[in-house]
């Protein structure tokens, strides 16, 4: 009878239960059930008096019975928004103040270092704003498709989620992750170097079927793109992408999209540079040009060591990183030390990845973790036996087009140090004997 | 799922599924208007949100300014961060000089040295600037700003006078500069996985240069200078 009285009461501290058990049959019902509703599972004080607290251990593990098994917890909706444990504090966007002028025009980078698997927390994704995050009101915000179509079209947010939605696992990477270390090895840390990287599923209408509901006429080539926000963010994309696997996303993760990801809508342009993704989505036009936007001219355009540069390079080119260990994450002892990471192309799925632990002059095939989707973040891994001596990790990704990640120095090889976007070479940590990782590069 | 209005507008046609439009795109699925969701999109809608401007000058409006009217809008709005001179400010864009810069080993991406297009000069400040208070520019002041800024570059005389004649016709020293094919994948790997070099030597580390911010804690504020 008390096992069935303790299912019912879950939540009701076992000093509650035992001391219940002390009392004849019919008050202890009447004490269990004054128990269970009291609100917010405050301690039965009268019964309880007799009581003396034990006095808190100074650790909580075995032999020590934790406090927190032996009393209530706050109950449903305590956060009717659920947060992470305050224990979970340092795991949080950060950027680097020195960077840029103003935080409005900015970016923040996720904590690659503390995420698991291969989607990115909505609160934990990178974050590149160009004139700040808008607070747009949906029932104000509306998208507008004209240009070369027969149908220019108004569209509310309302109008949109009437569409088929689909939902689509797809990575993000701002092209200019890893762009300060082009000249050299400058910062410690795993979510500074490699953080403008995330993974979400987004949910949404596929463009090709707002293009089609709008009906593109013959001479349209090209799109723009705009967003809401005071940068008004423009890029030119053509329709052959844009009709392939491109969506209009609201959701990430199965919620409306954060703020800082454009809701109410945005872009979603699966393995292209995360610029191309146009936040706070306000506007479509077909065309017959592309429009030569700032975005694709002055800015996201790759200068090459002869004073030319190279636009419209969209795709992002395969690339991997060890996460596990990192700066942020040193090596917890000699023995077996599972190495981790992540790898992805925008040209389709990961193939397969290598590890070496000697600065590339050997390397082993890692274990792909499932999922292995196109356009994602895919999760490796490799068991490694640490002898405690000074070790140089790196990883390296083959996609499935056969493109092998380059090292740092063919990189630079072929496209000198000022292009800033589009640094996919292979990363090194260089694993000290005392466990620390530093962040190093190689001649 | 969530939904992001309250109130629900009954709107006619729900289910029309009625093709509204005679001439499909070949090898599309469904005929435009098959859903026949939202609102046609009125001239005057499409107007007032339609902004962009291409190299061709198509989306240029009317209206014009000069490069004298340019320096007093641009001492009004823009030297504080952009520098008197197009220096620019701290880390806030440099405008104007850099050039012959892009092959050396520092380069200096400027308007003058870089840009490859004026157009995209008026369409930016006009959807963009000034920073603090975007789309608030005249037609004329967007103009007459592209003119002194383009002026700051050496680019157009002093007498020059922007409009959606002249603006189309500027040429740009860095036009040809840039390929607009991607060349990639341009660098390649092999896949060696035994004695794939002799040596190994670390050129540079990160360590002790203590650029990086805080990965714990609050959030590091760092020198902003």
């Amino acid at each position: 009878m008390l096992g069935k009285l303790r299912r019912l009461s879950q939540g009701v501290s076992e000093i509650a239960l035992e001391e219940s058990e002390r009392l004849p049959s019919a008050e202890r019902r009447r004490f269990l059930r004054s128990g269970l509703f009291t609100a917010g599972g405050a301690m039965v004080g009268g019964a309880l008096a007799g009581i003396a607290p034990k006095a808190l251990a100074a650790t909580q593990y075995p032999p020590e019975i934790p406090s927190w098994t032996r009393s209530l917890g706050p109950g449903v909706v305590a956060d009717p928004y659920g947060v992470p444990s305050p224990f979970e504090k340092d795991v949080i966007r950060r950027n680097v103040p020195w960077l840029t002028a103003d935080k409005v025009s900015s970016i923040s980078f996720s904590p690659l270092q503390h995420l698991k698997g291969i989607i990115t927390p909505n609160g934990l994704f990178f974050e590149r704003h160009h004139a700040g995050r808008p607070e747009i009101d949906p029932q104000q915000h509306r998208l507008m498709i004209h240009g070369l179509v027969d149908r220019p079209i108004i569209l509310s947010m309302e109008d949109l989620q009437r569409f088929p939605s689909v939902s689509q696992i797809n990575f993000i990477e701002c092209p200019a992750n890893g762009g300060m270390e082009w000249r050299g090895a400058q910062l410690n840390s795993l979510q500074f170097l490699h953080g403008m990287v995330s993974c979400a599923e987004w949910t949404g209408v596929r463009l090709s079927t707002l293009l089609q509901e709008a009906g593109i006429q013959p001479k349209g080539k090209w799109l723009l793109a705009e967003g809401a926000d005071g940068a008004a963010m423009t890029r030119s994309i053509p329709l052959e992408k844009a009709l392939d696997d491109v969506i209009v996303a609201y959701a990430q993760n199965g919620e409306a999209l954060r703020r800082e990801q454009g809701y109410p809508i945005r872009l979603v342009v699966p393995g292209w540079e995360g610029n191309t993704h146009v936040k706070w989505l306000r506007r479509l036009e077909v065309g017959d040009k592309p429009w030569m936007q700032r975005e694709e001219t002055s800015k996201y355009t790759d200068l090459m060591p002869d004073g030319t540069a190279h636009g419209f390079t969209w795709v992002m080119e395969a690339k991997s990183v060890i996460t596990s260990p990192c700066p942020e994450m040193p090596v917890r002892g000699k023995g077996i030390c599972q190495i981790e990471g992540l790898a992805w192309s925008g040209r389709g799925k990961v193939r397969a990845v290598d590890v070496s632990v000697d600065g590339g002059k050997n390397w082993q095939q890692a274990q792909l973790r499932e999922p292995v989707m196109s356009k994602s973040l895919t999760r490796f891994s490799l068991e490694w036996k640490w002898d405690g001596n000074p070790a140089l990790l790196q990883s390296r990704v083959i996609d499935e087009t056969g493109y092998v990640q380059p090292t740092l120095g063919q990189l630079k090889a072929a496209r000198g140090t000022n292009s800033i976007y589009h640094k996919n070479a292979i990363q090194t940590w260089k694993v000290n004997a005392d466990g620390s990782v530093v962040n190093v590069q190689l001649s | 799922m969530f939904s992001f209005l309250k109130s629900s507008r009954a709107l006619p046609g729900i289910c029309l599924g009625v093709a509204l439009v005679s001439a499909p795109m070949t090898g599309v699925a469904e005929p435009a208007g098959h859903y026949g969701y939202g609102a046609s999109a009125t001239e005057e809608q499409i107007a007032a949100w339609d902004i962009d401007v291409r190299p061709d000058g198509m989306g240029l409006p009317e209206g014009s300014g000069s490069v004298d009217e340019g320096m007093q809008v641009y001492e009004t709005y823009c030297s504080s961060c952009h520098g008197a001179f197009g220096e620019g400010m701290g880390r806030y864009p440099k405008l104007a000089g850099g050039d012959g810069s892009l092959a050396e080993d520092r380069p200096e991406k400027t308007v003058g040295s870089y840009w490859p297009y004026a157009s995209t000069l008026w369409d930016y400040i006009h959807r963009a600037m000034p920073f603090f208070a975007p789309q608030s520019l005249t037609d004329d002041q967007v103009y007459a700003l592209t003119a002194y800024v383009l002026n700051l570059n050496y680019i157009v005389e002093s007498d020059f006078v922007a409009n959606k004649e002249t603006l189309p016709e500027v040429v740009m020293p860095n036009q040809d500069g840039f390929t607009w094919e991607d060349p990639r994948p341009v660098v390649s790997n092999e896949r060696c996985m035994k004695d794939c070099k002799e040596s190994v030597t670390v050129s540079d580390s990160a360590a002790g240069k203590n650029l990086t911010p805080s990965t714990t804690g609050p959030l590091d504020e760092g020198i902003t200078e």
